[in-house]
């Protein structure tokens, strides 16, 4: 047995540029995709609006870590190397999105609707009115939820480590193995996702306050 | 793609299915209670309480939403028996899905607590309600109330978020897939299956959440106003 050292501290610090990678990717991957679904919600296409309610519905009614092993054992169905970080991200992305796209649904619906009106009456066509008009209103309701939900991504790209991805948390089981001491280890895992995940926590929270003080 | 879907397996496999899904409504419907009663005394407490207690309750709240729900299960069952506290996989899990729980509830009931205005104390007061009346009929049921919606949706997450109890060999629903997937090499096929059942049972639940409401309030169900 290995006594615990600062080269193991090190090394789950190294492993926690991994999450923030992850977590990254995560948050681009849902913003790319989860934008289009919070738009096809709110088309006047009912088939468009179906297909993003039934993807949304599918993705928060499934836990995230069936997702991830679909998407590890998919992608080997389809022939495809099992690369971990791949299908972390895959299913990260899906499922940032699908919460994503909800969150920002609400914030284009909380845009006056005379906003809408307004527009329209100015020969303003759909495209117009929404670059125009209402996605740069919906973006400063956007901020603080969507930096909130940030918090999520990070803590969720802790389940990653279960298909081997070698982020935060699997480097802490992989120290926990070699020098057995998890009370200590887990906690200082738990502390350095405390350390992402706060300052987060806290801009969300200034942020949708100063939201409120102008109303 | 020649990938042939086979799923022969269930006809042998499907009681395992069956239990690890009763096993995962057994953890999180003990969770989600014990986690909100946690969260409703915690609220109380952040709201009514003295300073040092306020702080106490906002450093568990913090500590909690700010780490993964999978370390948390960590430190129950692997860090606390290394303390000598030695707990089965089944009741760490159902510690730590509680304290998890009872965080984010906390932070809900205490937005419930906090819109019920000054003024139904005072009247409840001149109608000579005791202290615990007002409590429970004036302060709780109606900031319950208010925020149910986040909490019945809070319920849900914490049934998904269960599976990650799987990690510490609790038998529930996504250990039982590991270990069919394990025997059978059908992989895809068994984690869609238990897709499947997961849809199902966050369905079934939100069906749950929906009755305890109308259950439990009455004025609102009078009314019609839907929750």
């Amino acid at each position: 047995m290995i006594q615990l050292n600062a080269n193991h501290l090190l090394y789950l610090l190294e492993a926690a540029r991994w999450t923030v990678l992850l977590s990254l990717i995560a948050f681009l991957g849902g913003a790319v995709v989860g934008l289009p679904l919070a738009l096809m919600r709110l088309s006047k296409v009912g088939l468009l609006r179906a297909l993003a309610s039934g993807y949304i519905q599918l993705i928060q009614g499934t836990p995230l870590l069936i997702v991830l092993f679909l998407s590890y054992f998919g992608l080997g169905i389809l022939g495809y190397k099992l690369i971990p970080l791949v299908a972390a991200g895959i299913s990260l992305t899906l499922y940032a999105a699908a919460f994503l796209g909800e969150i920002w649904r609400g914030c284009i619906e909380a845009v006056p609707r005379t906003q809408w009106e307004a527009s329209d009456c100015l020969g303003l066509n759909r495209f117009q009115q929404y670059t125009y008009v209402i996605l740069p209103q919906a973006v400063r309701i956007a901020i603080p939820p969507t930096v909130g939900f940030m918090v999520q991504i990070v803590k969720n790209t802790s389940l990653a480590s279960v298909i081997g991805f070698v982020e935060l948390a699997r480097a802490g089981q992989i120290v926990n193995n070699s020098t057995f001491e998890p009370f200590v280890i887990f906690s200082s895992v738990a502390a350095i996702y405390f350390v992402l995940c706060y300052p987060l926590s806290v801009a969300a929270r200034t942020l949708e306050r100063r939201a409120h003080a102008g109303r | 793609m020649s990938y042939k879907f086979d799923f022969a397996f269930l006809a042998d496999k499907w009681p395992d299915f069956v239990a690890g899904a009763w096993l995962t409504i057994q953890l999180t419907i003990l969770s989600i209670a014990f986690g909100f009663l946690l969260g409703t005394v915690c609220a109380m407490a952040r709201v009514y309480g003295g300073p040092l207690l306020r702080r106490l309750v906002g450093a568990y709240v913090e500590t909690i939403r700010n780490t993964p729900l999978l370390i948390q299960i960590f430190i129950v069952y692997f860090g606390l028996s290394s303390l000598g506290l030695k707990l089965s996989a089944e009741v760490s899990a159902v510690i730590a899905l509680t304290v998890n729980m009872g965080a984010y509830s906390t932070e809900i009931m205490r937005a419930g607590i906090q819109s019920i205005q000054r003024t139904q104390l005072e009247a409840a007061d001149c109608l000579g309600l005791t202290r615990l009346q007002t409590i429970l009929h004036v302060v709780l049921l109606p900031a319950m109330e208010r925020v149910y919606p986040s909490l019945a949706s809070q319920g849900v997450l914490l049934m998904l978020a269960s599976s990650i109890t799987s990690q510490i060999s609790t038998e529930e629903l996504t250990a039982t897939a590991n270990l069919v997937q394990s025997d059978t090499y059908r992989s895809f096929e068994v984690y869609m299956i238990v897709a499947v059942v997961y849809l199902v049972l966050s369905a079934l639940y939100r069906l749950g959440f929906w009755a305890i409401g109308q259950l439990l309030f009455e004025r609102r169900r009078r009314l019609g106003t839907p929750l």
